[in-house]
């Protein structure tokens, strides 16, 4: 299952707004009542994520939002060292995971993993969702990751 | 037998050039002043007076467009422009394919394929700074700390690498032959600068699995190629270098956001390696020197396998320092340094040495090479890649 925090991970990188086209709205406002919602198809149950305009396998633009268990697995990740933004200058490493939804035809979504930076990682682990509360203009949640019990 | 509706043999190189290549930030000139330069080095390369370009091809997200560049020459007529559109340095060599496109089509009698960076000038492609909301894509993946090319790109790596158990030693011997071949090559801008295994093994991780030396440079320049009829091109300076084959490449959904492309463990060759060895009626073996574009090394190790050089059980044993230099070795690779350490002018560098080792004009010449391929953009959402040969190549 999940949880949320609001303790900021990565605190000073810029901060996601639902993009102007109202294409991805849904998911950041279910992020805020931590949920996770991707889309799927009415016609042929395929889950999309990054979020489209249209269905990718049948290409019906009946496409809704549904919300998922916030539940995955490890299916690559990356340690960056060298920062790349003012705000990780004197950070030290980070996890960036790609976890892939099973459940939900597969989807890969980015987080990061929390816990220690330098723990070992395992590809196929199971992780779950801790959904990050920040303070912003407007408000926002993250969506980060963490070994299940 | 060559079919009509194919461009190999038709069209060749016959002028490459480039701007000195310069540290990020280093260039005196602006960016626009580097793309006529070099435009101009292609020129004098080639014997072509630069008001017979009547056609201009670039990529990525070029800044210098063609009616300025036109209009800065004084081209009489332009009659043809085009923008391959891809991430990175991906279209490198989609735009000689394009230019290659306009001449078989008779809609230009000589087009040039150009790239010019200028970093100092536009921002650093290493950092990303700033504290304005982010949307669309980019903010499924920034506000967690992936936002540069090599964090782009090192997750395929990693998985690469889990599912096939090779990669490591692969990607030290890339950047060992790319550092040795750049210090026989004046124009590289780490000529002097040796890396050797305790070197590599020791630098700092800039995203694990990456290394510094993982990672390609930054640097201002420009460089272009010329390509005109082969017909016509037996007329001017140089020997003609064919153009055998060209090909974009993109994946089932290779453009999806936040990492979910279909076949996440590409260099994104496979669509195109199959249609360009037909086009060119060539196979792997044929190839004598390979130009394969390092925006990173893990890249390039699975680009090789894609391409039908090494497979994924024997690519640790094959793509070896000894195997891919130039001096004696049987797979010589990126002979001018390449994008780690000649230049990083987005992959159209790697396309000039092809023509030069085609020529016997490169800092670390194969001896007698026929057929030379060189990619651009591995992992990219569209890649490119091409098969020049010499005349001789065409039977
Ligand atoms: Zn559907």
């Amino acid at each position: 299952m999940s949880r949320s925090t609001d303790e900021a991970h990565l605190p000073g990188l810029r901060q996601p707004v639902a993009a102007n086209d109202g294409l991805d709205a849904p998911f950041w406002e279910g992020t805020k009542d931590h949920e996770l919602k991707v889309q799927q198809c009415d016609d042929c149950g395929t889950h999309q994520w990054g979020p489209e305009w249209m269905c990718h396998s049948c290409n019906s633009l009946a496409v809704s939002w549904v919300t998922i268990e916030p539940v995955g697995e490890i299916y690559s990740w990356q340690r960056p060292h060298h920062p790349v933004h003012s705000a990780l200058s004197d950070r030290g490493p980070y996890i960036i995971v790609l976890i892939e939804l099973p459940h939900a035809s597969g989807i890969r979504m980015v987080g990061n993993l929390l816990g220690d930076p330098m723990q070992t990682i395992e590809i196929g682990a199971p992780v779950s969702a801790v959904f990050e509360d920040r303070q912003g203009d407007p408000n926002f949640t993250l969506v980060q990751w963490e070994i299940a019990d | 037998m060559t079919d009509e509706y194919t461009l190999k043999g038709k069209v060749a190189v016959v002028g490459v050039g480039e701007t000195t290549y310069f540290k990020h930030g280093q260039s005196p000139d602006p960016e626009f002043v580097l793309v006529l330069k070099a435009i101009l080095a292609a020129c004098e390369d080639a014997g072509l007076d630069p008001k017979e370009i009547d056609g201009f091809c670039s990529y990525s997200n070029d800044r210098n467009d063609p009616p300025r560049i036109a209009n800065a020459l004084g081209i009489p007529e332009l009659r043809y422009s085009n923008m391959q559109w891809t991430s990175g340095g991906g279209g490198a060599a989609g735009a000689v394919q394009n230019a290659a496109a306009a001449i078989v089509s008779g809609s230009a009698n000589a087009v040039v394929a150009y790239r010019g960076l200028a970093q100092g000038q536009f921002g650093r492609f290493g950092r990303s700074g700033g504290s304005r909301p982010i949307s669309g894509p980019a903010a499924y993946t920034l506000p967690y700390g992936m936002m540069s090319a090599a964090q782009m790109y090192a997750m395929r790596t990693t998985r690469f690498m889990h599912e096939y158990g090779v990669g490591r030693s692969a990607m030290r011997a890339i950047a060992m032959a790319c550092y040795h071949h750049a210090q026989n090559n004046p124009r590289a801008v780490m000529q002097g600068r040796t890396l050797d295994e305790e070197t590599y093994d020791a630098s700092r991780w800039i995203t694990e699995p990456y290394r510094l030396f993982d990672c390609c440079l930054e640097n201002d320049g420009a460089a272009a190629i010329i390509v005109t009829r082969t017909d016509r091109a037996r007329d001017l300076a140089k020997n003609p270098v064919v153009i055998l084959g060209a090909q974009q490449s993109g994946g089932h959904r290779s453009g999806a956001t936040a990492e979910n492309m279909t076949d996440y463990v590409t260099s994104s060759f496979k669509p195109a390696v199959k249609h360009l060895y037909q086009q060119a009626g060539v196979t792997p073996s044929d190839i004598d020197v390979v130009q394969s574009y390092e925006n990173f090394t893990g890249g390039v190790v699975m680009s090789l396998i894609e391409h039908g050089l090494c497979t994924y059980e024997n690519a640790d044993e094959v793509l070896t320092f000894d195997n891919l230099r130039a001096d004696g070795g049987s797979l010589p690779l990126n002979t001018s340094g390449g994008n780690l350490a000649e230049c990083y002018m987005h992959g159209l560098g790697l396309q000039i040495e092809a023509v030069r080792q085609l020529r016997g004009e490169s800092p670390n010449q194969v001896p007698g090479a026929k057929v030379a391929l060189a990619n651009a953009g591995p992992m990219v959402p569209v890649a490119s890649t091409a098969l020049y040969g010499t005349e001789e190549a065409l039977g």
